[in-house]
This record gives structure tokens, C-alpha cells and sequence, in this order.
């Protein structure tokens, strides 16, 4: 919505920046209007972040001008940024754990203020904009919602012209999405204009004036979202032709292949949330989402579940029927069920060694890649190239190691090294995190067809459409609890966002879980 | 037991108590800031000899402990340069820092070895300092009230100042920080070359007020306890100073066990209880669920690397 006659509050003109071997940004320019909500959209890898980097001062451009308020500005450091007026809430929270929300508040902000009057803005900040959030908390007693709010207080508190949100709603409930929505309008209503980072399209459409679309470093176009369809955004951003992921619907399904009954484990590290009491079933031929906001109990469900747990956990796991609560890690895979968990750099893949060894570390025993003690080296580099064929994983061959893939090339190489085992069972968690459309595209339509085939899926994630696109029932996990499972037929998104905001109904368990309880009642 | 015994135990343990104090708050700072830096003992050897040494040459006991606390503070440098600049390993420098350390000492305590200095022992004049009770509070070695008074301005430090807040910060989440726009690296460098020093001043406790005397190995491993001791205080000065005196009464009743006779222990056992404590404690606190663990500053030993 830019007036007439004002300059526009940000311009960037022919911003180029470039790594060892990549060129991030080539002659990028584009311009936010004064109150405007302007999108960046583009694929993980487009150049989104080196861009807001070198916004805010973290980077600086090799070429090109920033232009604020018409006038050309040096942005040395985030000082500097944050004193022109830009403030920015990071995708991945610049949060102290240990620390209370108004300490890490102080540390946000660059004025010299007293303890009394910094916490008197705060709550002026919390009731202007309806947030609710308590200033003495500890940060890791909060949910992630909560969180955000901090990084967005503090942004508030400097009283910024320009707003860059990196990914904010990636790990958030459709409640706190729609909050947040609301206390972005407010502040556009205000004049501040706000740059919003987002690869999800319904959102962009719903919120922004203009998009601006970035891919593969340069600005591929510009339009208003609410002018044009989701699909044919998406095709700007990936640049091609978007495939469709084929889905059977209802079909048949056949014995129980994953059986939980009553699982308890404790919580992994300080701050982990332990699981109480967990049920469910998979069956052949059926994929289970498990919904949740990120922290309330996913890692350690995958650990209790893969048997990396040690014998920790309490209740019983039945592999096709056959009782494995004391399987180890190998037994288990070796009994069917095989898993991948979030964390790919050092968890599901060793980032040193190649992807031959890799593959050699999961698949040993069910593609017989050793023998009598020894590596079976032309069957393990045969395995990993027919992994890289199968996938369209970009990478120089089986030789390369697992650290030089992308992340999303990573991916597609671990849920492919997983899924030519023919796993009776597959336990994933955020399966396309942090991976572009294209490739999260390949990933389902794998996790389908593998269904499709006889094989029990149990999948977990933040991300709900992907769980509403795949799935044939679903729960939702919160504080280490599972909800009942719901058939995806006809289910309620409001209902699901509650219960992952922590609403049960019958026992009230607040939202973040375990790691919540306050240490005295006080 | 008499009170003049009592006093006269009570002194012992705040002379045991300080030295490892003073190193133990540096280390708790450096510590606080995300760095681990083991190499305590020898720091407290530099600055033991250094004081020393300047002190002999000299004459001038604070000269002395201002060179001790320059020498350690210098050399806590190396380990800074090595592990925060070029991100080497801070267990494997911190080990060798407390070697080279050791190797140094004896080097310039060549000519040293056996020849004593003026001690440090008075503060206050001989009428109250040697008054038969009111010694207790106003008889001891100005470092004993230096390092009660650094107390109090550490824990001042990291509670309420703001300089305190970012250092606990960087040591919580260094890429958080990093991103927000602190220095990680700059603090940190500040936060281990107050750990030197700190660390050199307590050394100088040993040469200057405890022996007063130049000897190989004054330290005796008390470097060691001093690092128990910020992860038995749980990371909190206060407790710290606390923790200290406990272990100042452990380290005393070895002496005073022997000169009372006692017999059912065997004077080597005694002259482990410290060490034993040492190790009791570490134990208890990595076994223990919450207590300890929690209070670790997340980011405590992880090298940093400066990414966009």
C-alpha cells in the first residue's frame, strides 16, 4: 500500500553476494512501501536468508545499494540496523534457555534501560498488542508461541519502521498463527512495514500486499498474492511445473505392524519432556501422523520407538506382534522397523564419512552389506548409488561424504536409504524439514508408495498440511501425552490446533509440558 | 578443645580456603562465559613463582601480586589464542596449559628454590591483628579480604550488572548472542584473562603468605579443587565461598588430626581427603538428576566459529 509521494521505507538496488563457489544473491532489487507486508517467497536455497542477512547487518553485499527512506545507508552490524529501525525475529530463536524472558529481552536491546522500567514497557508492549506472555518466566518453561512472542517484544521494544520475520510460523499452532497474523496487521496498520520470509503460500496470500519471488539467488518476480493462486506461486518459486502427489484414498488395511501399549520414558537432557503413557497402532498398508508443536515429547517418542533409548523406557512395543521393548537399535531393525530422525547432520547420517559408509551403518543387516566382520564394500557402494539413482539425490557419487549434501539432499538420501530396505515398519519425524518443495515433493510421494506396498508408516511432524496430505489417522502429542487418534476424513483443524496448544479437556496440561511445571506454586 | 585452639583452627581453614577461592571465582567467570579452561593449576604455579620471584627481587609484595596476576593473566592468553581464535580443543589446552605451567615454574623458581620473602600476613595493626580473639576478623593476609570482597562483587557482577547479563548469555547460547550482536569471542577472551589473573593471585597466596617460601609444585594440585569446586557451587559465588571453607576445613583436618595423635588413620588417608572430596563430589554431581547438570552454562566447552 504505498503512498504517493513518500519514498519507499526499504529499496534494495542490484544486491549481488557471493560465497566460495555459489553466487547467493545476483542483482537483487526490490522495495517495501511504508506499512507495507511484503513477502519474500522462495525455496529453501534461494538466497531468502544472505538477503535478510544483509538487511540486518549480519552480511554485507559484495555489490549493489540499500536505500532507506530514499537515502543510500550503510548497514555495518545489526547496531546499525537496529538504530536505523529495522528489527528482526530470527526463524531459529536468538533465545537464553536458562534465562527469564525479560533478562533475555535486556539482552535484545541496545539502550542502556533500569530493570523497573524496561519490565513496565514490556507489559505496556504485552497489553497494546494482546500478547499473552509473563515477563519472570524462564524461557524454557514456555512454548515456542511464547518464544516468539519474546523475539517479537523485543523488536517491538525499539520501536522498528521495518519488521523482518525470518520463518515465523513454521513451528506454530493455526491458533498462534492467526494471533500472530493479527499483531502484524496491527503493526502494518501503524506504518511499520513488515518483510515476510515464508515458503508456505496459503499464509503469504493470506497476510501480504505484495510478493516478491526469489529463486536461485535472483528476483524471478513480483505480484500480489492475493491476486494469484497458490499453484501458480509455487511454479514461480520452484520454476517448473509442480508435481502432484498421487494418493490412494481409504484403502484396505491389514494386521497391526506397530504396536505401543502404555509406553513411558523419561526425558532426554535438561530441558526434554518424558512420555507418559503412550498408545497407538499402526497398521500394514497405513500411514499415522503424530501432529505436536516441536519440544513436547517427538525426539524422545522416535528414541523410545528406534530402541535408542537403552532400556529406559517403560510399557510394551509389539514389531508384528513380536514383543521387542528390549530390542536394541539393530534387533529392531533387524525385526522390520527401521527410522529416521529429525536431526540429519550427526543423528541420522554421520556428516564426516561417505555415503556408502552411511548407508553401510543403517542397512547392514537387511541388505547384507557385511560379512564375517567385514564390510562388504562393492554391496555397500552399490546400495548407496542405487539410493542416489532412485532419489534424484544431487551428489558426485557414493564416495562424497554425507556433510557436503544440502540438507534436503541429505534427506532424500536417508529416507531412500531407509526405504529400499523395504522396512515392514518406517518411524520418521519431520521427514521435509528444512527441505524445498521439490524434494519434499519426491519424499512424500516415496512414503506413499512405500505405504502403498504393505508397509505401516508412523510419521512425525509440525508441519499439518503435510500430516493432512499424507496421512490416514492422526493424534496429537503434547507434553509427552498422545491425544485419541482421529480418522483424517472430515477432522477438525480447530480442534487439532487446540489439542496441540495443550487443550485436553479432562486434564489440563498447559502448553511446552513436562519441562513447564513451575518449581514452587508460589 | 580451648578456644584459643578453635581460633587457631579457624585460621588455618580460611588460609587452606582462600587461595582456592580466589582461583575458583576466575575459573567460575571463565566458566560462566561458555569456556572451560583446565590449565587453573598451572596458572596458579605462574603466578605463585611470579609473585614470588618480584617479590624477592624487589621488595614489594604488591608489586609482586600485580606481576603474578599480569604473568597469569599472559598466560591464560596462550589458551585463549588457542582455543578461541583457532578453535583448538579446550579440555586438550587447558591440560597442557596446567603442564606447561608446571615446567615454567620450576624453571624460574631455579634460583629461588628454599629462600623465603616477608610474608603477606597483616592487613591491620599488630594490636587488633594479634589481639588473642579479635585476630579471627582482623588477622589475616590482605588477599583473605581481597578474595572475600571479589566475592561479593562477582556474584554483584553476574546478577544484577548488565555486563554480567551478556557474559552469561554468551556462555547460555553463543550463536544466539552472536546473532543478536555480541561479541562472543571479544567477552570471552575478557572472561578467561580475569580467570588468569584471578587464578595468579591466588597462586601467590602460597608463595607469599602461606609458606612464604619458593618450593617446586607449591600448589600441590589445588588447582584441581578449585576446579571441583565451581561445579560443586553449582556455578554460584556464593556458594562458592561456602564450598571453599568446606573444603578449607577438609584440607586443615588432616593437620590437625596429626598433631591430635589421631591414629586409626593412616596420615597418607588424611593427606588424600581432599582430593577424595574432590572426587566424591564430582561424582555425586554428574550422577545427579537435576542439581547440578542444569546449572552448567549450556554452552560450557563447545568451541565457537563465527558463521554469517
Amino acid at each position: 500500500m504505498g503512498q504517493e509521494g513518500h519514498p519507499p521505507r526499504l529499496a534494495l538496488e542490484g544486491i549481488t553476494k557471493r560465497f566460495p563457489g555459489v553466487l547467493a544473491n545476483d542483482e537483487v532489487s526490490f522495495a517495501v512501501a511504508p506499512g507495507e507486508i511484503h513477502a519474500l517467497l522462495g525455496e529453501n536455497g534461494a538466497g531468502k536468508s544472505t538477503l535478510v542477512k544483509i538487511i540486518y547487518g549480519v552480511l554485507h553485499a559484495d555489490e549493489g545499494r540499500i536505500l532507506w527512506d530514499g537515502r543510500p545507508v550503510e548497514i555495518p552490524n545489526p547496531k546499525a540496523a537496529r538504530r536505523l529501525g529495522i528489527g528482526m525475529v530470527f526463524q531459529h530463536f536468538s533465545l537464553f534457555e536458562a534465562m527469564t524472558v525479560l533478562e533475555n529481552i535486556a539482552l535484545g536491546i541496545d539502550e542502556k534501560v533500569g530493570w523497573r522500567e524496561l519490565q513496565e514497557r514490556v507489559v505496556r508492549i504485552l497489553e497494546a498488542y494482546d500478547l499473552p506472555l509473563d515477563p519472570r518466566r524462564e524461557v524454557h518453561t514456555l512454548s515456542v508461541g511464547e518464544r516468539q512472542r519474546i523475539e517479537i517484544v523485543r523488536a517491538l521494544l525499539q520501536k522498528p519502521r521495518l519488521l523482518i520475520m525470518d520463518e515465523p510460523t513454521s513451528v506454530l499452532t493455526p491458533q498462534e498463527v492467526e494471533r500472530l497474523f493479527d499483531t502484524l496487521r496491527q503493526l502494518a496498520s501503524e506504518g511499520c512495514s513488515i518483510l515476510y520470509i515464508s515458503h508456505k503460500l496459503h499464509e503469504i496470500k493470506a497476510l501480504c500486499d505484495t510478493a516478491t519471488i526469489l529463486r536461485g539467488g535472483r528476483v524471478v518476480g513480483t505480484c500480489d498474492p492475493k491476486a494469484e493462486s497458490a499453484r501458480s506461486m509455487a511454479e514461480m518459486m520452484i520454476g517448473g511445473a509442480l508435481r502432484d502427489v498421487s494418493r490412494r484414498r481409504g484403502g484396505e488395511f491389514g494386521q497391526d505392524r506397530l504396536n505401543v501399549v502404555r509406553l513411558s520414558a523419561p526425558g532426554e537432557g535438561p530441558f526434554g519432556v518424558p512420555l507418559k503413557e503412550i498408545s497407538l497402532n499402526v497398521r500394514a498398508g497405513e500411514i499415522v501422523g503424530i501432529a505436536g508443536v516441536a519440544g513436547n515429547g517427538q525426539n524422545e517418542l522416535l528414541a523410545a520407538l528406534a530402541g535408542e533409548m537403552e532400556g529406559a523406557e517403560h510399557g510394551a512395543i509389539f514389531l508384528n506382534g513380536k514383543a521387542c521393548i528390549a530390542a536394541n537399535v539393530g534387533e529392531r531393525r533387524r525385526e522390520g522397523m527401521c527410522s529416521v530422525p529429525e536431526e540429519r547432520y550427526g543423528h541420522g547420517a554421520v556428516p564426516g564419512i561417505s555415503l556408502s559408509d552411511n548407508a553401510v551403518l543403517t542397512a547392514r543387516y537387511r541388505m547384507g552389506l557385511t560379512g564375517q566382520g567385514f564390510i562388504r564394500y562393492a554391496a555397500a557402494e552399490d546400495f548407496a548409488r542405487n539410493v542416489i539413482e532412485t532419489f534424484g539425490v544431487r551428489t558426485t557419487g557414493p564416495k562424497a561424504t554425507a556433510g557436503s549434501l544440502s540438507g534436503g539432499n541429505l534427506q532424500k538420501f536417508i529416507m531412500g536409504r531407509e526405504i529400499l530396505q523395504k522396512p515392514d515398519i518406517l518411524v520418521v519425524s519431520q521427514p521435509t524439514w528444512g527441505v524445498d518443495a521439490g524434494a519434499a515433493a519426491a519424499i512424500h510421494q516415496a512414503l506413499l508408495d512405500l505405504a502403498a506396498a504393505g508397509s505401516a508408516i508412523l510419521l512425525i511432524s509440525q508441519d499439518l498440511d503435510e500430516l493432512l496430505a499424507l496421512c490416514d489417522r492422526i493424534a496429537v502429542i503434547n507434553g509427552g501425552r498422545l491425544s485419541q487418534m482421529m480418522e483424517v476424513e472430515g477432522i477438525s483443524i480447530e480442534r487439532v490446533g487446540l489439542l496441540m496448544g495443550g487443550m485436553h479437556g479432562e486434564n489440563e496440561s498447559p502448553p511446552g509440558g513436562g519441562a513447564r511445571e513451575r518449581r514452587n506454586a508460589a | 578443645m580451648s578456644s584459643a585452639v578453635l581460633i587457631s583452627i579457624a585460621m588455618t581453614v580460611v588460609g587452606a580456603a582462600t587461595p582456592i577461592l580466589l582461583a575458583a571465582l576466575g575459573e567460575l567467570v571463565v566458566e560462566k562465559s561458555g569456556v572451560l579452561n583446565l590449565g587453573l593449576e598451572g596458572m596458579m604455579l605462574i603466578g605463585a613463582v611470579t609473585a614470588f620471584a618480584v617479590t624477592y627481587s624487589t621488595g614489594s609484595a604488591p608489586l609482586g601480586l600485580i606481576a603474578a596476576m599480569a604473568a597469569s593473566a599472559a598466560a591464560s592468553m596462550i589458551f585463549g589464542f588457542l582455543t578461541l581464535t583457532l578453535t583448538a580443543n579446550q579440555v586438550a589446552t587447558g591440560l597442557a596449559l596446567t603442564i606447561f605451567g608446571i615446567g615454567l615454574s620450576s624453571l624460574i623458581g631455579q634460583g629461588f628454590v628454599g629462600r623465603t620473602v616477608d610474608a603477606l600476613h597483616r592487613t591491620f595493626p599488630a594490636a587488633l591483628a594479634e589481639h588473642p580473639v579479635w585476630r579471627l576478623i582482623f588477622g589475616h593476609s590482605p588477599l583473605v579480604y581481597i578474595s572475600l570482597v571479589m566475592t561479593a562483587l562477582v556474584a554483584w557482577f553476574l546478577t544484577r550488572s548488565r555486563a554480567g547479563l551478556i557474559l552469561r548469555a554468551i556462555g547460555e547460547s553463543d550463536e544466539a548472542a552472536h546473532s543478536i550482536g555480541y561479541s562472543v569471542i571479544g567477552v570471552r577472551y575478557l572472561a578467561v584473562a580475569f580467570g588468569g589473573a584471578m587464578a595468579g593471585l591466588g597462586g601467590s597466596y602460597y608463595s607469599l603468605v602461606l609458606t612464604p617460601m619458593w618450593a617446586d609444585r607449591l600448589t600441590a594440585g589445588r588447582g584441581w579443587i578449585a576446579l571441583a569446586l565451581v561445579v560443586f557451587a553449582s556455578w554460584r559465588p556464593l556458594r562458592l565461598l561456602a564450598g571453599a571453607y568446606l573444603f578449607g576445613a577438609v584440607m586443615t583436618f588432616e593437620l590437625h588430626a596429626k598433631a591430635a595423635g589421631v591414629s586409626f588413620l593412616a596420615p597418607e588417608f588424611l593427606a588424600m581427603l581432599p582430593y577424595l572430596a574432590t572426587i566424591v563430589v564430582l561424582t555425586v554431581i554428574s550422577v545427579a538428576p537435576a542439581g547440578g547438570r542444569l546449572a552448567a552454562p549450556a554452552c560450557l566447552g563447545k568451541p565457537f566459529r563465527a558463521t554469517g
